[in-house]
């Protein structure tokens, strides 16, 4: 659903503001961190201009080494990667509470 | 915490204090901001930038309590971002079935047909939504991203007793063959849906393709009054309207803890503070004061942030929370599991990412 609209579209841009439409903090303040966490962003910041415009406006600064869309890009891969790992130990951690629970109440019938 | 160690970083213990908790003062919390830039601590040689190993060595989740409707667990080792992300989609957009158009036949009751309405839309549905698409506007609806709920009550006299005085939510009939009024509703199904309810195994006592609550007071009639109506169903997420809310409500607090600064506490302090929290503290045998886990004693702990303007207080205790160790809980609506609703926030936040990926 996401839309991004580059200002400047090639790939050599070191200061770039991304459009993203239909998005919101959500999405904006995780890029954010992950942009802020990649040592070669200089500036990272987003806005939302009005609250009744689904859009964000996410600008993007590098010190020279990496083009923006570039340091956008890694974003989401390092967002896509924490959620991925989010998820399986979730799903890990579910599962021994689970079988705690299971365990318990096996314990709690053979006590009566 | 086991993971203490680990992730620390190296910075002088001042400094690592700052950075992994939030100080909580009488009228002031310090520190309560995360440490993200990757070049924060770059003076001192310290990397801070993003490391996937390290964040896989990190994350701890840790549940503490699961049933059908409430969940509660510790997600440690993220940050705010991503905790909020989380709470954010779960509040706002993991998608579920409710009524959004009601077709009126015939509606007696006292209660208009827009206030009925919207009470009808409120109601939570078992329905999964993974079974159906969502209907665009344009659309028509069908099979697909429908379903039809039909309400026929007439109240009657029985007697001294009075007949369906009181419409429930157990009164709305699922309709697998789809609208009884497919001239007015222009919504004609090509197959039937009945196929859609889990089989008894999958079922496990509960009710599919009906209100998760029987009992949901819709209004209530007088003897001749009656509601006829047909109510659609459709798949939506909550930021279009609080109603496909999969959630009652969910909340993350972070971890609280006191701490005693000295050995040494004054005598007069110990006992402002043995008052003022039992049980938060405690007077160990050999008659110094101890403090216990702060997180099971949650009603004391504003008591000693208020105690905190005392400077004699102040000077043996502090009051802190973890900035990286969220209790999360989720209050789910009944419709689908709150382990269920975690995943998919989880997996709707890594589609973002990947949607954006996409069309740079």
């Amino acid at each position: 659903m996401a839309q991004a609209m580059e200002e400047d579209v090639p790939d050599q841009f070191f200061g770039t503001t991304f459009q993203i439409d239909e998005e919101d903090h959500t999405l904006a303040n995780s890029l954010r961190f992950f942009l802020n966490k990649n040592p070669h962003v200089s500036f990272c910041g987003y806005s939302m201009p009005h609250p009744s415009e689904e859009l964000v406006n996410l600008r993007v600064q590098t010190s020279g080494r990496i083009s923006a869309s570039k340091a956008l890009r890694t974003a989401c891969e390092d967002l896509k990667d924490a959620s991925n790992h989010t998820l399986s130990t979730f799903q890990k951690a579910v599962k021994a509470k689970r079988e705690r629970d299971q365990q318990q109440q096996q314990q709690q019938q053979q006590q009566q | 915490m086991g993971g203490d160690k680990k992730r620390s970083k190296g910075l002088p213990e001042y400094l690592e204090l700052q950075r992994t908790h939030v100080h909580c003062g009488p009228d002031v919390n310090k520190h309560t901001t995360t440490f993200t830039s990757a070049n924060v601590f770059e003076p001192l040689c310290i990397d801070n930038s993003w490391n996937l190993e390290a964040f896989k060595s990190d994350l701890q989740i840790e549940v503490n309590h699961l049933d059908d409707e409430v969940m509660e667990f510790d997600l440690i080792g993220v940050d705010p971002a991503i905790a909020n992300a989380l709470r954010r989609i779960l509040l706002a957009e993991v998608p579920t079935v409710a009524i959004e158009h009601v077709f009126m036949i015939n509606n007696t009751s006292i209660m208009q047909d827009e206030v009925l309405s919207h009470r009808l839309g409120l109601v939570p549905l078992r329905v999964d939504p993974k079974l159906f698409d969502f209907k665009l506007a344009e659309e028509a609806p069908s099979e697909k991203n429908t379903v039809v709920f039909k309400l026929d009550v007439r109240c009657t006299r029985q007697g001294t007793r009075l007949i369906n005085d009181k419409v429930t939510s157990n009164m709305l009939q699922w309709m697998p063959a789809g609208s009884q009024l497919p001239e007015e509703t222009s919504c004609r199904f090509t197959q039937g849906q009945a196929h859609l309810v889990p089989s008894q195994q999958e079922q496990k006592g509960k009710k599919f393709m009906a209100p998760v609550h029987e009992d949901i007071l819709l209004t209530k009639l007088r003897p001749g009054q009656c509601i006829q109506l047909e109510a659609h169903a459709v798949k939506g997420i909550g930021k279009t309207h609080a109603k496909w809310s999969p959630v009652a409500t969910a909340w993350y607090k972070l971890l609280p803890e006191v701490v005693l600064l000295t050995d040494d506490v004054p005598e007069s302090v110990a006992k402002t503070l043995l008052d003022a929290a039992p049980g938060l503290f405690v007077r160990k045998p050999d008659g110094k004061l101890a403090v216990t886990n702060a997180r099971h004693h949650e009603k004391h702990l504003e008591k000693v942030r208020v105690l905190l303007d005392q400077e004699a207080i102040a000077q043996v205790v502090q009051y802190r929370k973890r900035k990286d160790h969220f209790i999360f809980t989720i209050e789910s609506t009944g419709i689908l599991p709150p382990d269920v609703l975690f995943e998919q926030a989880l997996s709707i936040l890594h589609d973002k990412a990947e949607q954006l990926a996409n069309k740079l």
